[in-house]
């Protein structure tokens, strides 16, 4: 009888936001869709009412039926024979529990059978099931694609296959090829055009998530002779046409209930979705933004297990006569892995309020024109949301993976053992922080907001902010923090040198990163008590961090980089 | 083809979950205390009948439940996962009924309602642990019942056909429609409320909650008539002043004792026959046994 949306009243602090208000009613403009669906809210506290009830029965949910088939899932994992994946028997009790709460087509707009919720509330449910079980997530994560059917396909599209997600069939995004990782430009999967204007497909396609869809969305070359990423489409394969087969499926480390497929398309029948030539440059840059949205809570969800799993033993554990907990060792432990857990969610959120602010926007636009003041609103948070996708994920991944790893620490011997969850959580998080981008390549997403000061103007912004006087003298460490970070890019910037920027540009990203955490969690005591002590143990990590990379920075001479050279 | 089923089911406190307040001084339970949920057998029964309703599209789950008012929360919780409509039956003269005037006042319920199927009920309700309700309904309205259903395997041609979860193992019968189920909780856990059905369904209310709504809450009611949930009496199900509530109660609550089990009587006794013989007349003769 658990319930892991209200049993973390976090959550709904987060949820609450006050510019929540501001994108609910964007996103129902003004609430008009009462008078055509009955199960549309009538005004904000309406709207706010029902994502509380609907988050509710994803935490019932995933309390009582996806945690505590977590384990079989993991060990039983799902198989392929003649072509065809069939999940773990676990995983297709919580896909038919999903789909019979009507869960799957939550962020989808109401005429097409979606519960037209905005990304924050939608996000907040894959933070949820990722507490429950990691590998599930994917699933759970994957109705994403129907957001880029929604933005990008025609409308007859956007009927037949949007429609169908709501209902709970599933998706997948085969990007991924043997030659082609993190370089999509390299996709040669071919797609050549027929006489009737449908496509086919041929070629092999590696490490995709749930292969074995109801529906993909495709990445490939659809202009015979191009090399790069012009030259790339998206197109939909709908596995009723037939003509995609599973060849085999990973015997992965983690997130074991997820098939990972390598897919085989002969001559499989698609069709093109949006534009030729934008499949990667425009769609796959759109869909990529979502999916890392989606790790980033993902991400949330494995620290939030991992914390509650390392507290709950910590407190029954005795050693020397006494709880562990009561030591400092273990103690320090915690609260750090809480102030993380809580840091990388309020950036989570954050970032998943922007999105919602430009997206809404970018779909008003399709019906009327914004006005200027929209405009400059709109590309404000597209900027906003575009600083902190990268961070959200890169640094989400990394401290998720973190906690992971301190809750086996606190479990000692036993957490090595395969009869505590903390084993399988810590394989499940290691994939986070490589896949959609490895943390790397988040840096590199990022970076550019470093150059041009979209994260040190936000950090200023949420410095102007008036905060309690209990507070002030963390605003007053953030502000030194803040300096250190504007200095250290000043200093790296005047170094004419590639190499030596690429070399520095993660201690820069992760500068900016725990800053606007801090900022963040200042922001979450200021409006609520209980993350006061988060806001202080996360400071004092944040401001080392700082401090050790300036000092890095400061110390090290841009030919060094030639040491680490290594060939 | 279509069915009318009446899903009957109860308001109980959650005995699962018992806290120190959960009893009071006199031993009667501190409903208060206690947090109201749906007879856990009762949502076993609920997942047949939408089952049922499933396979038989256009067919209607009907919700019938007494007990205070607030018994409608659960008529929501049932149509938040897929039944049409609800009724609480609900009435001062009703309180204090034992499970023969209960039968008696949810037949008459029954009855009103008129045309029907098929009854589901849960095995029991964990406030009173008896398992009789659901049987003297049957008994009432004169059809058959069939207890301790753990799946309902077929129906058709006026038959249902059910699987039974016995003591020693499982027993498939058939029964002629109408007639009266009660699920075992064995049998598959209801389906989770449904997303789009919480937000069509969250402002529905019974009369008595309709009362106290603001009158904007109730204007919405107006405008959508599939938001009144009903609400009968004992005179409107025509049912005799005798035969419910107390008056109707023949069973009598003389005490309730609070048995706090202790390990400190302890007694070693030789492996002879007089032996245990002396400590089985002694257990019968103390009603610990028998």
């Amino acid at each position: 009888m658990a319930n892991f949306y209200t049993d973390n009243p976090d959550l709904k602090h987060h949820l609450t936001h006050p510019l929540m208000e501001k994108i609910v009613a964007l996103k129902e403009r003004n609430y008009s869709d009462a008078e055509k669906y009955d199960y549309a809210p009538l005004d904000y506290t309406d709207a706010q009412d029902s994502y509380d009830k609907v988050l509710e029965i994803v935490g019932e949910i995933c309390g009582d039926i996806i945690a505590p088939n977590a384990e079989s899932v993991d060990h039983d994992g799902p198989s392929v024979a003649d072509g065809r994946v069939t999940y773990a028997p676990a995983t297709q009790v919580n896909l038919d529990a999903c789909r019979k709460a009507g869960l799957m087509g939550m962020a989808m707009p109401r005429r097409y059978g979606g519960l037209n919720f905005p990304i924050t509330p939608y996000i907040m449910a894959a933070d949820i099931v990722s507490r429950a079980d990691t590998g599930f997530e994917n699933l759970w994560g994957l109705q994403d694609c129907a957001e880029t059917i929604y933005e990008f396909a025609d409308e007859d599209q956007k009927q037949r296959f949007i429609s169908r997600v709501c209902q709970g069939e599933t998706m997948s995004m085969d990007l991924t090829e043997p030659d082609a990782g993190s370089d999509l430009q390299s996709v040669m999967l071919k797609a050549t055009e027929q006489p009737d204007g449908t496509w086919r497909l041929n070629g092999v396609k590696r490490f995709i998530t749930n292969g074995d869809s109801d529906i993909h969305l495709v990445l490939a070359r659809s202009e015979a002779g191009t090399k790069d990423g012009r030259g790339l489409s998206m197109f939909i394969y709908d596995k009723r046409d037939g003509g995609v087969n599973v060849r085999r499926i990973e015997n992965k480390m983690g997130i074991k209930g997820s098939p990972t497929c390598e897919l085989t398309y002969k001559d499989a029948k698609a069709e093109l979705c949006g534009s030729r030539r934008l499949g990667l440059i425009k769609y796959v840059m759109a869909l990529m933004n979502g999916a890392r949205l989606g790790i980033a809570a993902q991400s949330v969800g494995v620290s939030e297990l991992a914390y509650r799993e390392a507290l709950a033993y910590a407190r029954d554990r005795k050693q020397f006569g006494k709880a562990i907990i009561e030591f400092p060792a273990v103690y320090e432990m915690l609260s750090v892995m809480k102030g993380k857990l809580d840091a990388s969610r309020s950036l989570l959120y954050e970032c998943a309020r922007f999105v919602d602010m430009y997206k809404i926007y970018d779909d008003i636009a399709k019906e009327r024109t914004l006005t200027p003041e929209e405009r400059k609103e709109s590309k404000y948070y597209s900027r906003l949301a575009d600083a902190l996708t990268p961070l959200a994920k890169g640094m989400g991944s990394e401290y998720c993976n973190q906690n992971a790893y301190d809750c086996i620490q606190i479990h000692g011997g036993s957490g090595f053992m395969k009869d505590y969850a903390c084993e399988r959580l810590y394989r499940d998080a290691r994939i986070t922080s490589i896949y959609e981008g490895t943390t790397q390549l988040q840096v590199v997403a990022a970076i550019r907001h470093v150059t041009t000061g979209t994260y040190l103007n936000l950090i200023n912004s949420y410095l102007e902010a008036e905060v309690k006087p209990e507070l002030q003298s963390i605003k007053e460490r953030i502000r030194v923090m803040a300096d250190m970070y504007a200095k250290a890019v000043e200093h790296v910037g005047k170094v004419e040198d590639q190499a030596y920027g690429d070399f520095m540009a993660r201690r820069l990203v992760e500068m900016a990163g725990v800053t606007i955490m801090s900022c963040l969690l200042l922001n979450d005591a200021q409006r609520n008590d209980s993350f006061r002590r988060s806001a202080e143990v996360y400071l004092n990590l944040a401001q080392a961090e700082v401090t050790k990379h300036a000092e890095f920075i400061n110390t090290f001479s841009p030919e060094s980089v030639a040491e680490y050279k290594v060939l | 083809m279509s069915l009318n089923i009446i899903v009957l089911a109860k308001q109980v406190p959650d005995t699962r979950n018992v806290g120190k307040d959960a009893m009071k001084e006199d031993g009667t339970i501190n409903r208060a205390a206690l947090p109201a949920i749906f007879n856990p057998e009762d949502l076993n029964a609920l997942e047949q009948a939408l089952r049922l309703k499933d396979a038989n599209p256009g067919s209607t789950i009907t919700l019938l439940t007494m007990g205070l008012p607030r018994a409608a929360e659960i008529i929501r919780e049932a149509i938040y996962r897929g039944a049409d409509t609800g009724i609480v039956l609900t009435d001062r003269a009703l309180g204090g009924a034992d499970t023969l005037a209960t039968s008696y006042s949810l037949a008459q319920a029954v009855k009103k309602i008129g045309n029907y199927d098929i009854i589901l009920g849960g095995r029991q309700a964990i406030d009173g642990d008896t398992a009789q309700v659901g049987p003297q309904i049957a008994e009432k309205l004169g059809i058959p019942q069939v207890t301790y259903a753990e799946e309902i395997l077929e129906l058709k041609d006026g038959y249902v056909t059910v699987k039974r979860r016995l003591e020693n193992g499982v027993e498939t019968v058939k029964a002629p429609l109408p007639c009266v189920v009660t699920v075992n909780g064995t049998a598959a856990d209801c389906r989770p409320r449904n997303a789009m059905r919480v937000q069509k369904y969250k402002y529905a209310a019974s009369p008595s909650e309709a009362a106290a709504l603001s009158d904007e809450r109730k204007a919405l009611l107006e405008k959508r008539p599939y938001l009144n949930l009903q609400e009968w009496s004992a005179a409107y199900v025509e049912a005799d002043p005798a035969q419910i509530g107390l008056p109707g109660s023949p069973t009598k609550v003389k005490n309730v004792e609070n048995v706090v089990f202790a390990t400190k009587e302890c007694r070693v006794l030789d492996d002879s026959d007089a032996a245990i013989e002396d400590l089985v007349k002694e257990l019968i003769t103390n009603h610990t046994i028998g």
